[in-house]
């Protein structure tokens, strides 16, 4: 039944939408990366370590990451009116939570890390594209991290689990089903993951299965971005 | 189980790649232990010195250290100290006692001795907690900075600018007769007899800065200076 299944444009069912990510976008700030999967694309910069304002925000035991995530008024086809919102602030806290896993901040006492993270271009999947671009950028920066947080959205349509949906696929059938997904494929673990609709066990054990080889792909692309900046061949011996 | 390394040293390591498998070789800075592997923990050089393997970072702020010798700028004065900004998240605090080896008396105007707006070169002496840094300005190559040029640069490129050795600078310093002095936090003072000549090194830390990563480079800066003399 799920063989049969032909999708808009022509993809694999375990085919992510092509990637390319690029570090030191925003010159200006100590790290940032661009992140674009298909027609979805994230900024992504950070700016710090830095002095927490307001200062009673400040942990005297570890750093704060802090994520802002919005969408760009003109990256949908119906303009977003700027400004935070209540599906932008759920973002940021889902950002931030999917990568302070991967972060040790205990080292930087009283101080913030802050993440800024805008879509330019927004079809599905923002907020995996944003959390490759964020991990992207907080490496640019020098902040010490366990492994490249990436992720990747399974989607089920018309009862097949796919990989990486896009907006027109998102809008189809009458169900449609949403599992972001952010991990370490490295280290094995899971940082986000977050279910929209309906599956069953199995159907989530699928999913599963293919957003692992999704990060894995799309960590590729983003270790590939290093060594395409810094004009190596990479440290990998043979 | 035998050790071995898994990377090419002085090649770009990204976080998450495994450095070495076994335990013969220790994690230094910038890696961390995962089970009997050492895995990079950020974007940099792989380099191993006897059994430690450590991860020379390529960019990042600078983080305070004891014991750096760093340039700060006055930007505030306090009853019996200054407070200067050394390009970390905090200022940095200089008390009275460690300012100069002369005793400078209770009523003395602290802005004949450090001004603000000044640079001085200064160790840091402590640190709690990243936030409250101590530094001295007593001691060997300590002092306020005069007439010159100051340029900042990315901290992590600091031993570069200088060397091995201090190879690299003595090459900048021989070939355009400038002194020069390199803070830890990537400040870098210059002061010649021609700003020309002042220009030039700025250029040359600039090149350095945007070639840290290749090998050679001593070399290579020290033609660069011949060439546009």
């Amino acid at each position: 039944m799920a063989k049969k299944f032909q999708r808009n444009d022509k993809r694999k069912i375990d085919e992510i939408r092509p990637m390319e990510a690029k570090v030191g976008v925003v010159p200006s700030a100590e790290g940032s990366a661009m992140f674009k999967m298909g027609k979805t694309i994230a900024i992504a910069a950070v700016r710090g370590p830095r002095q927490v304002v307001p200062a009673h925000k400040q942990k005297s035991d570890r750093g704060l990451l802090r994520c802002t995530y919005d969408l760009m008024s003109f990256s949908v086809n119906d303009r977003k009116r700027p400004g935070p919102s209540r599906r932008s602030s759920e973002i940021s806290m889902v950002i931030e939570n999917s990568l302070l896993p991967a972060m040790d901040l205990s080292k930087l006492p009283y101080t913030s890390v802050d993440l800024y993270v805008y879509i330019t271009q927004a079809d599905a999947g923002t907020r995996c594209v944003g959390i490759n671009a964020a991990s992207l950028a907080l490496a640019d920066a020098g902040i010490p991290m366990k492994e490249l947080v990436s992720a990747v959205a399974v989607g089920k349509v018309d009862g097949n689990v796919i990989l990486d949906l896009d907006k027109f696929e998102e809008d189809q059938g009458e169900f449609p089903t949403d599992i972001p997904i952010a991990m370490m494929p490295k280290v094995g673990k899971i940082t986000l993951l977050q279910l929209d609709g309906k599956v069953s066990q199995k159907e989530l054990d699928e999913a599963m299965k293919l957003a692992e080889k999704g990060c894995k792909d799309a960590q590729e692309v983003m270790e590939e971005a290093f060594r395409v900046k810094y004009d190596l061949d990479g440290g990998k011996k043979e | 189980m035998t050790s071995k390394l898994l990377f090419k040293e002085m090649g770009l390591v990204i976080p998450g790649q495994e450095l070495a498998a076994g335990m013969d070789y220790l994690p230094g800075v910038g890696t961390l232990r995962s089970g009997d592997n050492i895995v990079s923990t950020s974007v940099g050089l792989g380099d191993v010195n006897g059994k430690v393997i450590r991860v020379i970072p390529l960019k990042g702020k600078y983080i305070p250290k004891v014991g750096d010798t760093v340039i700060g700028k006055v930007s505030d004065i306090l009853i019996s100290g200054w407070r200067l900004n050394i390009g970390w998240a905090f200022l940095a605090g200089l008390r009275l006692a460690e300012a100069s080896r002369d005793y400078i008396p209770n009523d003395a105007d602290l802005s004949r001795y450090f001004n603000v707006g000044e640079y001085v070169v200064c160790k840091i002496t402590k640190i709690s907690g990243t936030k409250f840094i101590d530094v001295t300005a007593k001691g060997p190559g300590l002092r306020k900075l005069g007439k010159g040029r100051v340029i900042s640069c990315q901290s992590t490129k600091v031993p570069r600018i200088i060397g091995k050795q201090g190879s690299m600078i003595s090459t900048i310093k021989e070939a355009t007769g400038c002194n020069i002095t390199v803070g830890q936090n990537g400040i870098v003072w210059i002061s010649g007899e021609d700003s020309k000549m002042e220009f030039l090194v700025e250029k040359a830390i600039r090149k350095i800065e945007n070639e840290s990563h290749k090998s050679g480079l001593t070399e290579t800066i020290g033609q660069f200076l011949e060439e546009n003399k």
